[in-house]
Formats: C-alpha cells, sequence, structure tokens
C-alpha cells in the first residue's frame, strides 16, 4: 500500500462464490477501487452483484480467488477491516419494535468512533422519526435508517448494496448528493445498482455483471465508447435499402430493417450521419423519424444483456434440432 | 495501517471512542432488553411459568417419599422451579429471539460490525440469562420465606449449578434455533429438551424415586446436573465426586452444544 492516492482500498482476483446447491454466483471476476473513488457494479437481478459485494464485506468465504480491502482478507481478519468499513445491506436487519433512535443508539454502541446518532439521523433526513418503531416506517426510510447506520462510524470504505431501490426520485437525489459529498471528503464508495442512470451520475468507474462475470468494465465514458452509435429512419416512399449510398462506404458496421425502418450502427457517428443527409438532400427526400443518438450505458448494458440472451436462445435452437 | 489515513480523515477520527467486547455486547443487550420488555409472550411465559408450575410440583411432592430420598418438600421444589426458569425464561425464550433475529437479517447486519460471532450470540442472549437469574434468586428467596427452606449447606455447589445451567441453555437455545426455520416453528423445536428435562432431569421428582438403569441415564441428560448441583448446594449431601460429575456432565453438554453451534449455526434465513 502506498500514500500517494492510488492505492488499491479494494482489490480482488479470481474471485468465485457458489452456495450450498451447488450454484456457482459469482464466476472468477478482476477489479480493484482505488481510495476516495466510487465504484458501481452494475447489473439485473441475479447478475451476482450482491453475492459479490457480500465477500468484499466479509460475510462470507470465497470459494475461490482472493479479495483484500485496505490490505487485509475481509473474512479472516474481520477485525482489522470493521472498523474502518460501513455496510448497507440490500435489506433492512433491524428489529422491528425497536425505534429509529434505539436502533442508532444500539448501533452507535458497536461502532467504533462513531458519530452522534441525532446528527447522522437528520443528515439522512430522519429526524423528524427518531421516535417512530422501525415496523412503522416505509420502505424508503429504512433504506435511510440502513445508510444512517452505515454512516455512523465514518467509514474509510463504504459497501452501498441498492441504496436508492425503493426511494422515490427525491430520496434517490438525496442519496446521490449524500454520496457525492461523501466522496468529496474521500471515501471510497462500492455500490451495487440495477439503475444506469445512479452508475453513470455516481461512479467514476464500474463494471457491468452478468451471470456471475464482468461483461465489461472502465469509466462510464470507456464502457459507452465500446458500443456502436445508432441511426434509425424511416425508408422514403418508393426507396428500398439497396438505393441507399454503400454503407460501409459511410462508416456502417451493420444495419437491419424492421417494416419500412432501417436501423444503422456505427462507430464514426459523424461520417455516416453526414453521408445518409447529403444522399437524402441530394435525392430530396425526407427522412421521417430520423433518430441518431450516440452510444450511451444504457446501450451497453442492453447488448450485453441482448448478446447472452442471443447465445442462450441459439442454445435452444439447437437442442431443439438434436430432439 | 494509520499510515495509509489521509490527514484529513485521520483528524476527524481522532480521539474517537474504540469500542470493546464488553462495551459492543453491553450496547447490543441493552436493545435486546428492550425488546424483550416489548414481547408480551415472552414476558409472560419467562415470568408467569416458573413462579407457578413450581406449586404443581409441590402438590405431587406431598404424596412421594421425600423423607426416604433426604429431600423436603423445599429442595424438591426450589430446583424444580430453577429448572423451570432455565427452560422458560432462557432456553425457550433465546430459542424465538435467536431465530427471529435471524428472519429479520438483523444478525446478517449485526455480523457486517465490529461484532465478533461469539459476542452477537452473548449481547443478544444477555437479557434472558439475566432474567433467569434474577428469577432463581427471587425463588430462593420465595422458597425459604414460603416453604421454610433452610439456608443452602454448600451454597458454592447452588451457585456453580445455576451459572452452569444459564450459559448451557443460552447455547442449547442457539443450537436449537439453528435447527429451526420460522419464528413459528420456534414455538414446537425447543419442546423435545423441554419435555425431556422435566421428565427425566429431576424437575418433577427425584431421580433416586426412579430405577437405577434409568436414573444413570438420566443423569446424563443435559438440566440433570444442574438441578443436582442446585439440590446438593441445599441438602448438602453431595459427595465430591458426585459434584464433580456433575460438573464435568454440564460442562460436556456446554462444550458439545459450542461445537454444534459454531457447526451448524445459520445467521442467513434460507434463501
Amino acid at each position: 500500500m502506498q500514500t500517494n492516492g492510488h492505492e488499491h482500498v479494494i482489490e480482488v482476483t479470481g474471485l468465485r462464490r457458489v452456495y450450498g446447491g451447488g450454484f456457482e454466483a459469482v464466476r472468477g471476476i478482476d477489479f480493484s477501487v482505488r481510495r476516495g473513488e466510487v465504484f458501481a457494479l452494475l447489473g439485473t437481478n441475479g447478475a451476482g452483484k450482491t453475492s459479490t459485494v457480500e465477500l468484499l464485506e466479509g460475510l462470507a468465504a470465497p470459494a475461490g480467488g482472493r479479495v483484500r480491502v485496505l490490505g487485509h482478507d475481509p473474512y479472516t481478519e474481520r477485525a482489522a477491516v470493521r472498523p474502518r468499513t460501513g455496510v448497507m445491506l440490500q435489506e433492512g436487519g433491524f428489529p422491528s419494535e425497536l425505534t429509529v433512535a434505539e436502533t442508532a443508539r444500539m448501533w452507535a454502541g458497536c461502532v467504533s468512533g462513531a458519530r452522534p446518532p441525532a446528527e447522522v439521523l437528520a443528515l439522512v433526513g430522519l429526524g423528524a422519526k427518531t421516535g417512530t418503531r422501525v415496523k412503522q416506517l416505509s420502505g424508503g426510510q429504512r433504506r435511510r435508517l440502513d445508510l444512517a447506520l452505515a454512516l455512523l462510524g465514518d467509514p474509510e470504505v463504504l459497501f452501498l448494496d441498492e441504496p436508492s431501490t425503493g426511494l422515490d426520485a427525491e430520496g434517490r437525489r438525496d442519496t446521490w448528493e449524500l454520496v457525492g459529498a461523501l466522496r468529496d471528503q474521500g471515501t471510497t464508495v462500492l455500490l451495487t445498482t440495477h439503475y444506469l442512470e445512479e452508475a453513470e451520475h455516481l461512479a467514476d468507474r464500474l463494471a457491468i455483471m452478468h451471470e456471475g462475470r464482468i461483461a465489461a468494465t472502465g469509466t462510464p465514458a470507456e464502457v459507452t465508447a465500446a458500443q456502436p452509435s445508432r441511426i434509425s429512419f424511416e425508408l422514403p416512399d418508393g426507396y428500398f435499402v439497396g438505393d441507399l449510398p454503400p454503407l460501409a462506404g459511410l462508416g456502417v458496421d451493420d444495419h437491419e430493417t424492421d417494416g419500412r425502418i432501417v436501423k444503422l450502427r456505427t462507430r464514426e457517428l459523424q461520417r455516416a450521419a453526414t453521408g445518409l443527409l447529403v444522399w437524402a438532400g441530394q435525392a430530396g427526400v425526407e427522412l421521417r423519424r430520423l433518430d441518431v443518438r450516440s452510444a450511451s450505458l444504457e446501450e451497453a448494458f442492453l447488448s450485453i444483456a441482448k448478446e447472452v440472451s442471443a447465445q442462450a436462445a441459439g442454445t435452444t435452437t439447437e437442442k431443439e434440432y438434436a430432439a | 495501517m494509520s499510515a495509509t489515513d489521509t490527514p484529513a480523515r485521520a483528524k476527524r477520527t481522532a480521539g474517537t471512542a474504540t469500542t470493546t467486547p464488553m462495551s459492543r455486547m453491553t450496547a447490543l443487550a441493552r436493545a435486546e432488553m428492550t425488546l424483550l420488555g416489548r414481547n408480551k409472550g415472552t414476558v409472560f411465559a419467562s415470568l408467569f411459568v416458573p413462579f407457578v408450575l413450581p406449586f404443581s410440583v409441590r402438590a405431587g411432592a406431598e404424596e412421594m417419599d421425600l423423607a426416604g430420598a433426604g429431600l423436603t418438600v423445599g429442595t424438591l421444589v426450589l430446583p424444580a422451579a430453577i429448572g423451570f426458569s432455565l427452560l422458560f425464561a432462557v432456553y425457550s425464550a433465546l430459542v424465538g429471539v435467536f431465530v427471529v433475529r435471524r428472519e429479520e437479517l438483523v444478525l446478517k447486519r449485526l455480523r457486517t460490525g465490529e461484532l465478533r460471532d461469539v459476542e452477537i450470540l452473548g449481547g443478544s442472549a444477555l437479557p434472558a440469562v439475566l432474567s433467569g437469574l434474577v428469577q432463581s434468586l427471587l425463588l430462593a428467596v420465595g422458597c425459604a420465606v414460603l416453604l421454610d427452606l433452610s439456608a443452602p449447606s454448600a451454597p458454592h455447589l447452588a451457585v456453580v449449578g445455576l451459572l452452569l445451567g444459564l450459559v448451557l441453555c443460552a447455547a442449547l437455545a442457539a443450537v436449537t434455533a439453528s435447527f429451526t426455520r420460522t419464528g413459528e416453528s420456534a414455538q414446537v423445536t425447543p419442546l423435545p429438551i423441554m419435555f425431556v428435562s422435566m421428565a427425566g432431569s429431576g424437575l418433577f421428582f427425584p431421580l433416586d424415586l426412579l430405577p437405577d438403569r434409568l436414573a444413570s441415564v438420566c443423569e446424563l441428560l443435559p438440566l440433570t446436573p444442574v438441578i443436582t448441583l442446585v439440590r446438593g448446594g441445599w441438602t448438602g449431601d453431595l459427595s465430591a465426586a458426585e459434584a464433580l460429575g456433575a460438573v464435568a456432565t454440564a460442562v460436556a453438554w456446554t462444550v458439545l452444544a459450542v461445537f454444534a453451534v459454531r457447526r451448524w449455526f445459520r445467521w442467513e434465513p434460507r434463501h
């Protein structure tokens, strides 16, 4: 570990997790998170995000590979790691009959260097709810309580498992602001989410998980840049795809048609769009429903899901042929 | 590791209190005590039963040949009452606590923090163990006043027996919780140990009144050494060998229970 600001606070190599029934939820993943970075694990439900985070939190031992948090094994060296981490689980974990204040006081008694509970409850907007029993809180309020407990010890590393699930738009914005403020103070944050917007907004770097593997990783810009941009439009009446200028010459990688709608994929958006519009101008036709969009994280996410389901569909077809 | 702290962070956390196992367990036990007070069913079972059931023992005791076994009504009823207290206020109540906290994901959350596993179980168990202790002391006073029970002849045996009983019942509760899936089934799963203990550990009648072979099997039941030590503490007619044998049996059960907890205890609900 170095003190030059580039040290890796979280290091994961070849990590695997296998559940009792033999299900392999995490299938050999590698990534690292630098101090002060916000890192997002993005994926659909069942992608292996929570299974991964639980290994980082030290709740379970990996079936293979290695995890280091702040230079220690979070499972076997709990005492060295826990005073410096904060954890927000995906789901509550509070006795339903305790009040908000009693819950926070209990947790504060178990956390080294705890901030005053009232201060942290106010920070997450639960200042007026301290006397309320946990069972009477809404789902969003419970998420806020969970966040408050994770922040109580002023942690160096914060694990947030789907921090904004169940929150309304305002609550989500509040949580984002809070995470942003924590990053500004130098807190390292690892969060999981299935909201693309959240990952795009918060993450310095992210990894897209799919079926226990990391399908893509990098900054949001890097992950997006690996994806093609898209142009779609309606073919003018009387025209066919063959009437368009040669697509390969415009830098179009491939195209597909859906009725009268033509969809082009390209890594050279400006060149392809210019070529198409110049052609339309010269031909004097209007390209109705023209839509030109550069690649987005959503695109990346969907194409990863699509690739995998295409593979799955392929397997099904093979099986059908075999039968 | 402080070398890796940024100056700003070192400043923020400097001079703040570090938790100790005792402070963490106290914080957890305090919350658990609040919860215990709010659970009417548990309060009823753990307070009412040990103070009421012994009288059914007393009714039966008056028909037994107690003098032949070297006992009085008091030395029969008090160990039985303490046995009921251990079974209801400690063992059965704690099975519910462990299972419900697991199903609420409280145990999982506690494990994300600084508490060690043994502190989580210990801190959660503390209020029930204390209530068992307080009940036993109240019962001893009550029996002295109401049943003319004389002062214990070997109080150290009674103290050892009671303390072993409290620890053993908490550990057995964690074992039972390992094999209990829901809060509802936690009403049922403690019953086998409770029935076996009531029938075979000398709660309703002294083992001396049983056939020898049956009695020697019953001596090996988990709660029998506890009752034996408490009763021996009052009567004073327990030989050193008998006392050591009882302590060894209780310790063996405790070690076995701790092993089982380490092996089988579940910290999260099944998926």
